[in-house]
């Protein structure tokens, strides 16, 4: 058996691109091209290629999921799409790019560490361009990859190319996005996305297969101190475990060992790590990603919604500042209650004020007194308990709520804490 | 963390959010590898107390026999509690209409029975091991799968589902079902399967079988299945990729006798696992259509 298969890494990225930019297209060869399309799905796309009336096989079908969506032609929702290199497995979170979604990209761009932004060659950068790069900032995706587009409906041009760089370059710096790179593609010939393109000798850097294989991994924050939160409590009561305690939890963040010290919160008691559990194994520790049930030495009070940390402290504070975006058809108004989900705590909240709204397309803030769905803006966030929390740019679990509606259940917002 | 570790951590968080969330979870347990790769994680995630929510396992009465076998001894083996919703009580007290013909199968009748037993033992959440990679259909599906009292899954009023905060709050009668691995492959599974050791149903290992070929495909030669006269019984070497019901389990020709020669089998193979069901190839929409009635 090759070798490689058990210890390949784990790579999350979102795209986005308004209608036409070719985004279905480029998944579709992506997952092509990486020889992730098996038989039957692609036989099934010959015959609805062709029922359509087209006469070329059309890639975009592979990731059209749902049947009222294939009957309008776009795409509503995320849709999660894997596939797989010898070296990396990824998962794809693939969301429509036009504004009426702009929640459904903030969905997929929350867990994803690299983004995918595709720019059309023919129009360059243009307000979804602003629009997508702006969700990668604020969601705190550490690297993007600007694709542009259907080079071969522009003469596979240099020029065309490099004044797109140019006027990206200037919006990046505008949004503080880091780690930037840029790809000239064609999607639908797979020039630059797993074959090296023969029609564009003066590109030299990494295909766009390349990129994603070596971006670095994980805003896992193994460096950052612990945080872990309690998502409940193993307590098995039998004879053989009879005074076991296990705190069950993921590692939000840092490397937690056996006798370690440990703070909880809200209240700052503390303890020492016992011992740390697997399954049936016991580890001498855990980093982050890793889900855990960890045992203290000390018999204290702790139940779901606590945080273990160890290490620089977290705020802990019952009045918040906040982005938010806003996801539901009920607007939100100032004064307006919601049930408050941070990590696993829940509490109430009310809305003290909204301190501006942004302009996605234009990046200009403008007071607001209520928002609408899809509307992103600053607010403060008045809570009934005081919650443990780090800022979203240190930490992206201690650092996001989701809001929820007392009264319909839904999810309704999504904040990150600044 | 490798590809298998940072999954297995996911599924594991996802398990014990439906613990806390919920009142009285469920994990719907097939037989099939994924819901055994379910309840192994559903072992670690809870060890070293057992399980907190008992398996439900709809038994069309065409199981395989290995399946059933398995079924008990990993009861057994854990501790668990088992219960067992049957279609063959749903057609005996006419809740359904057994499909008759060639092509009948129990596989739709399941909905039913499945339905009823979550009613009948209050279940407000039911836990599955389907992946979103399998169909096209599941691609949109969330970890926490809102259903309203129907049972019925409506694809345009999902939850959005951010970072990893689940939200399971529901109106009374409303249920969710959650699918801890969602985001594994069948490449994934086979992969976790061998790193952990996990015993599986011999059916899954080829062995030899009488076996009939309809329709592009092998299936198994059992006495709920009638044969049209032009169709003969051969014995063959075949294991099974994925399993259901004997009358929509497709039987591969193969040689694969370990997790390890099925992981290779699985790198150079050509078609799904789902292109290996015939409930699938009724139609280019067949799963959509099963799913929003309530289908898992
Ligand atoms: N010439 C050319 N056409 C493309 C390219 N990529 C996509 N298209 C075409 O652009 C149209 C829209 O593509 P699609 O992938 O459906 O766009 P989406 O709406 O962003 O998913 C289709 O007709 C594609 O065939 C490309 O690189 N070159």
């Amino acid at each position: 058996m090759e070798k490689g298969y058990l210890d390949m890494e784990l790579l999350r990225f979102t795209t986005a691109g308004s209608v036409d930019d070719g985004k279905s297209t480029l998944i579709g060869r992506l997952l092509y091209d990486s020889k992730s399309i098996f038989e039957d799905q692609l036989e099934a796309v010959e015959a609805a290629s062709r029922s359509r009336g087209g006469e070329e096989v059309n890639l975009a079908l592979l990731t059209d999921g749902l049947r009222s969506e294939r009957e309008q032609g776009i795409t509503i929702d995320v849709a999660y799409r894997y596939f797989a290199t010898p070296r990396r497995k990824f998962i794809i979170a693939d969301t429509p790019g036009h504004i009426q979604y702009t929640r459904n990209m903030v969905t997929g761009a929350s867990t994803a560490d690299l983004a995918i932004i595709l720019i059309d060659a023919r129009n360059g950068v243009k307000e979804q361009t602003v629009r997508h790069s702006f969700i990668a900032s604020m969601l705190g995706i550490g690297q993007v990859a600007v694709c542009v587009n259907k080079m071969d409906m522009a003469d596979f041009s240099q020029r065309v190319f490099d004044d797109i760089v140019a006027a990206y370059k200037t919006l990046a710096s505008k949004l503080g996005l880091h780690g930037v790179h840029f790809i000239p593609i064609s999607a639908k010939l797979g020039d630059n996305v797993v074959e090296r393109s023969a029609n564009m000798p003066w590109y030299t850097g990494q295909t766009l297969i390349e990129l994603l294989e070596s971006a670095p991994i994980g805003k896992r924050l193994a460096d950052a101190p612990v945080r872990m939160a309690v998502q409940s409590v193993i307590r098995p009561m039998s004879d053989r475990f009879h005074d076991y305690r296990g705190y069950a939890g993921r590692i939000a963040s840092g490397v937690l060992k056996v006798g370690d010290p440990v703070t909880v919160y809200p209240g700052g008691r503390q303890s020492t790590v016992k011992a740390v559990n697997l399954g049936e194994a016991d580890l001498q520790e855990a980093q982050a990603g890793e889900s855990v049930a960890v045992q203290l030495t000390d018999d204290i009070d702790i139940g779901r919604g606590n945080l273990l940390a160890c290490g620089i402290a977290p705020t802990v504070a019952s009045e918040l500042k906040l982005r938010i975006c806003w996801f539901n058809e009920r607007a939100l108004t100032v004064g307006g209650k919601y049930i408050v989900r941070h990590t696993t705590c829940e509490v109430q909240g009310i809305v003290k004020s909204i301190d501006h709204r942004t302009d996605i397309e234009t990046l200009h803030e403008e007071p607001a007194e209520r928002l609408e769905m899809n509307d992103i803006a600053a607010v403060t966030l008045k809570t009934s308990a005081p919650l443990a929390f780090d800022p979203y740019k240190q930490n992206r679990t201690t650092g996001s709520v989701v809001f929820i509606d007392p009264s319909t259940l839904e999810t309704v917002g999504a904040g990150i804490i600044l | 963390m490798t590809h298998l570790q940072e999954l297995e951590a996911e599924s594991i968080y996802v398990l014990r959010e439906v613990a806390a969330q919920f009142e009285r979870p469920a994990i719907l347990f097939s037989g099939g590898k994924d819901s055994i790769v379910v309840t192994h994680l559903a072992h670690k995630a809870f060890y070293p107390a057992r399980i907190p929510f008992p398996l439900v396992h709809i038994d069309t009465g065409h199981n395989f026999t290995e399946t059933i076998d398995y079924r008990d001894a990993l009861v057994e083996k854990l501790g668990a509690r088992m219960i067992v919703g049957s279609v063959q009580d749903s057609i005996d007290t006419g809740r359904v209409r057994e499909e008759t013909g060639f092509n009948a199968s129990r596989n739709r009748l399941q909905t039913t029975t499945l339905l009823d037993t979550i009613e009948k033992h209050r279940f407000d959440a039911a836990i599955g091991g389907a992946r979103r990679d399998e169909e096209k259909a599941r691609a949109k599906e969330r970890f926490f799968s809102h259903r309203d009292e129907f049972g019925q899954w409506d694809p345009r009023n999902q939850r959005p589902e951010l970072w990893d905060v689940y939200n399971g709050h529901k109106q009374p009668g409303e249920h969710f079902r959650v699918f801890p691995i969602s985001n594994w492959t069948e490449m994934d599974v086979w992969q976790y399967i061998l790193n952990e050791r996990i015993e599986m149903p011999s059916i899954y290992f080829t062995h030899s079988r009488r076996v009939f070929f309809r329709d592009g495909q092998w299936l198994a030669a059992e006495p709920c299945m009638k044969l049209k006269p032009d169709e003969t019984v051969e014995i063959r070497e075949v294991r099974c990729r994925t399993i259901g019901d004997i009358s929509c389990t497709g039987l591969t020709l193969s040689r694969a006798q370990s997790p390890e020669e099925i992981i290779e089998e699985i790198a150079a193979s050509r078609v799904t696992e789902r292109g290996s069901r015939t409930d699938d190839r009724r139609s280019e929409t067949a799963m959509e259509e099963r799913k929003i009635a309530g289908y898992f």
